[in-house]
């Protein structure tokens, strides 16, 4: 809806244009729960209380954390403390392949390709990282580690490399190409599962992996919390640093924003569309790996409850840019984890948020539909190009 | 902006009561026996054990006034997460659906040992062989010795899949019924094997030989979809179990024999036998398709899991639905002459003394 503006009122300074960028997803999320509470309020629960547990699941109960923090300090029994902040750290265990995944499809969206096969470059790349995992031994974990995750990068690179080049070279529209690996990944875990990588027994599951291959936890069980987290934050610092920083990641930009002048300035736009595809199939193999390494330790049928779609949810809300879609993976995290407790103590059922999460994009993607609620006048953005039509 | 300020400010404000209010809150007296069930992946409205498993915890509530809730689990990593936050509210029954729960079960009870458990379709010790070499305990199975404070809650399906088959086999029209199954795995091929048992026993009883498709025991393999969600592949193995000649199938994949219903339906020319429950009450849509139904009744068993919680008697080891105990039985045979009836009566009254056994039929 930018025509409505004339170029005289968006002459604003830089910081409010910023500010103005921000604005829209914050809003289109205050929105999303606001509606969810009408929801809850139509399906007859009570809002509060919904709310209140969706809070505490996400970041623990304040009178919780400060009970433990006493236990502490009086007799340095650190349970109690443990357990207050268990809901927090169970949140950042849930954005963590929310971080990796989202990376994923918006450095997709950069290039102008719309990956929908994260959640099969997910499952492929949490199936190598527990082959490596449990089936290499005898390396210390200063190897093992390290390549477990590159085993993980390089299959969902793989799966992800073959819908680009498809794309690339026959012009073949990577979001239906990408769907069918999708089914592919799906049936070959299937068929993996209940066949070569069975652990023994009658469970369809792999073995679990061997404890040098695991990411470290920070804390004793039941916490989850683990080195995977830090990882996908130093990974969002490297994609950004890729796409912002290096004459790559610029040719990459300039193919998304406009082929035909990329490829008259001499990018490849072959190179460049087979190379974004094997690193955003990699970013999803990677969510596969934390998952697999820091949290499950093995996999099984439903490993996945749909990180990889979710992200392109993510994505959008993030605006395809490394540091959004951290805050925004964040922000699944924290709806994700609490939604639990939000189920048990107030009784909702737990779809509530992915109708949030639903009204949240339609509302990003519809902007109009915010600016109009809040009355905000638009600006001029720059436009991302989200995906292309058939051929080049 | 200023308007846009005071929206901002307003809902800024608003939040801030809001989660004030409700971390303040807390739910359910500390009196009431709080019961939670963890699904596994089929969720709560499965049609099938999840749903049966909670049909039997809304009984309790009634009939004991014990709180119960449940949590669905998504993905795997839900489990661990969902048991624990039962744990964190000081559930006094936490129930587990499913074997793929088992190790995180397992793990749970014995950091809780005041927690009770009860875990439908599977049992401890789960752990065989050595320590170290065969297993780890926690990872790759839940327990080396029984738990004091889990029940595992087991079925002898294929008492009442032998009562199926003898249906079967007195009701087919071709002479041929076939069974498959979702992964080949002992809760879904005990029911195969019952039926094939109950074949062959009608067969030695009446002079017949009515051949079954999809499972043969002494071979242990049979067909499998290979998944527990795919209505289409319960479809298509009706089609081709079909084309081979059969009109009877019994599906043991949840769901996926939904799809054979369907395709029944269509075409006319098969008959289903249900599976976990009675399928004229979960599915009535493919009643008239409907020979009977393998019930399992997970419900009678976690009901009086928590009656054994109520009136302070749990004891952790092993329940075992059967015949005998009515954990397992025949939903009512469509069409069935008062002769078949009698047959089945007598075969289950077999069955329940042990006088007639499943292994000593197909000769094991």
């Amino acid at each position: 809806m930018s025509e409505t503006a004339t170029p005289s009122k968006t002459q604003t300074s830089k910081r409010s244009s910023l500010g103005q960028e921000l604005l829209v997803p914050a809003l289109a999320v205050v929105t999303g729960l606001i509606i969810g509470a009408i929801v809850i309020v139509a399906s007859g629960a009570n809002v509060f209380d919904a709310y209140g547990a969706l809070f505490t699941g996400s970041f623990g109960s304040p009178v919780r954390l400060i009970e433990g923090l006493q236990v502490f300090f009086s007799t340095g029994e650190t349970s109690e403390l443990l357990r207050a902040i268990y809901p927090f750290t169970e949140s950042l265990v849930t954005a963590t392949p929310y971080i990796f995944a989202g990376l994923s499809v918006a450095l997709g969206f950069r290039a102008g390709l719309f990956n929908i096969g994260a959640e099969g470059q997910f499952f492929i790349g949490a199936l190598c990282s527990a082959f490596v995992g449990y089936s290499v031994k005898g390396l210390p974990m200063i190897i093992h580690l390290p390549l477990a995750i590159l085993a993980g990068a390089l299959g969902g690179a793989i799966w992800g490399m073959i819908p680009g080049y498809l794309k690339a070279k026959f012009g073949a529209h990577e979001v239906v190409n990408t769907i069918m690996m999708n089914w592919i990944a799906f049936r070959l875990s299937d068929w993996l599962l209940n066949g070569p990588m069975k652990a023994s027994g009658f469970r369809p599951v792999t073995p679990n992996v061997l404890p040098t291959a695991e990411l470290p936890r920070f804390f004793d069980d039941p916490l989850r919390f683990n080195l995977g987290f830090f990882l996908a934050l130093a990974v969002a610092y490297l994609v950004y640093w890729f796409l912002f920083k290096t004459t790559t990641g610029f040719e990459v930009r300039s193919v998304g924003a406009n082929p035909d002048a990329a490829k008259y300035a001499g990018m490849s736009i072959v190179k460049n569309l087979v190379l974004v595809m094997a690193l955003a199939g990699g970013l999803a193999g990677m969510a596969g790996s934390a998952q697999v390494l820091g949290v499950d330790h093995w996999v099984g049928q439903g490993f996945s409850a749909g990180y990889g779609f979710d992200a392109i949810a993510l994505a959008l809300l993030g605006k395809s840019h490394p540091f959004g879609v951290v805050l925004s993976a964040l922000l699944f995290g924290f709806l994700r984890s609490g939604a639990t407790n939000m189920q048990s103590r107030a009784g909702i059922p737990i779809d509530i948020i992915s109708i949030i999460q639903g009204l949240v994009i339609v509302f990003i993607a519809a902007p109009a539909i915010i600016r109009w609620i809040y009355r905000i006048r638009s600006i001029k953005t720059e436009e991302t190009v989200l995906t292309r039509g058939w051929g080049k | 902006m200023k308007k846009l300020y005071f929206v901002m400010a307003a809902l800024i404000v608003a939040s801030l009561v809001l989660t004030a209010c409700g971390a303040g809150s807390s739910t359910g007296g500390d009196d009431v026996i709080k019961v939670g069930q963890v699904t596994d992946l089929g969720g709560i409205d499965d049609k099938s054990f999840n749903a049966s498993a909670f049909a039997g915890a809304e009984k309790a509530v009634a009939d004991f006034g014990v709180e119960a809730k449940y949590l669905e689990s998504t993905q795997q990593s839900d489990y661990n997460k969902n048991i624990q936050q039962f744990v964190d509210e000081d559930t006094d029954l936490i129930v587990t659906v499913g074997f793929l729960l088992g190790v995180d079960t397992a793990v749970a009870a014995k950091a809780n040992p005041e927690t009770y458990f009860a875990i439908v379709d599977y049992s401890y010790p789960d752990c065989f062989g050595t320590a170290g070499t065969d297993y780890t305990e926690g990872q790759t199975c839940g327990s080396a010795t029984e738990l004091p404070n889990v029940l595992g809650l087991t079925f002898a399906t294929d008492q009442a899949g032998f009562l199926a088959g003898y249906a079967a086999a007195a009701s087919t029209q071709t002479g041929k019924v076939a069974t498959f199954g979702g992964i080949n795995i002992p809760p879904v091929t005990i029911f195969m094997k019952g039926f094939e048992a109950g074949v062959k026993y009608y067969n030695e009883q009446n002079g017949a030989e009515v051949e079954v498709l999809g499972w043969n025991t002494a071979a242990a393999d049979g067909s499998f979809t290979g998944n527990f969600d795919s209505l289409d592949d319960g479809r298509s193995f009706a089609e081709s179990f079909v084309q081979e000649g059969a009109d009877i199938i019994m599906p043991v994949a949840g769901p996926v024999g939904l799809g054979s219903a369907a395709y029944c339906q269509e075409t006319g020319s098969c008959q289903i036998i249900g599976v976990d429950t009675d399928w004229t009450v979960s599915s009535p849509e493919y009643t008239d398709v409907i020979l009977t139904s393998v019930m399992k009744n997970i419900n009678i068993a976690v009901y009086d899991s928590i009656k054994a919680v109520v009136d302070g008697s749990f004891a952790g080891g092993v329940y075992l639905g059967t015949i005998a105990n009515g954990g397992v039985g025949l939903a009512e045979v469509a069409g069935a002459s008062d002769d078949l009836k009698a047959q089945l009566e007598a075969a289950r009254a077999a069955l329940a003394d042990g006088s007639l056994t499943v292994d000593g039929v197909l000769g094991q």
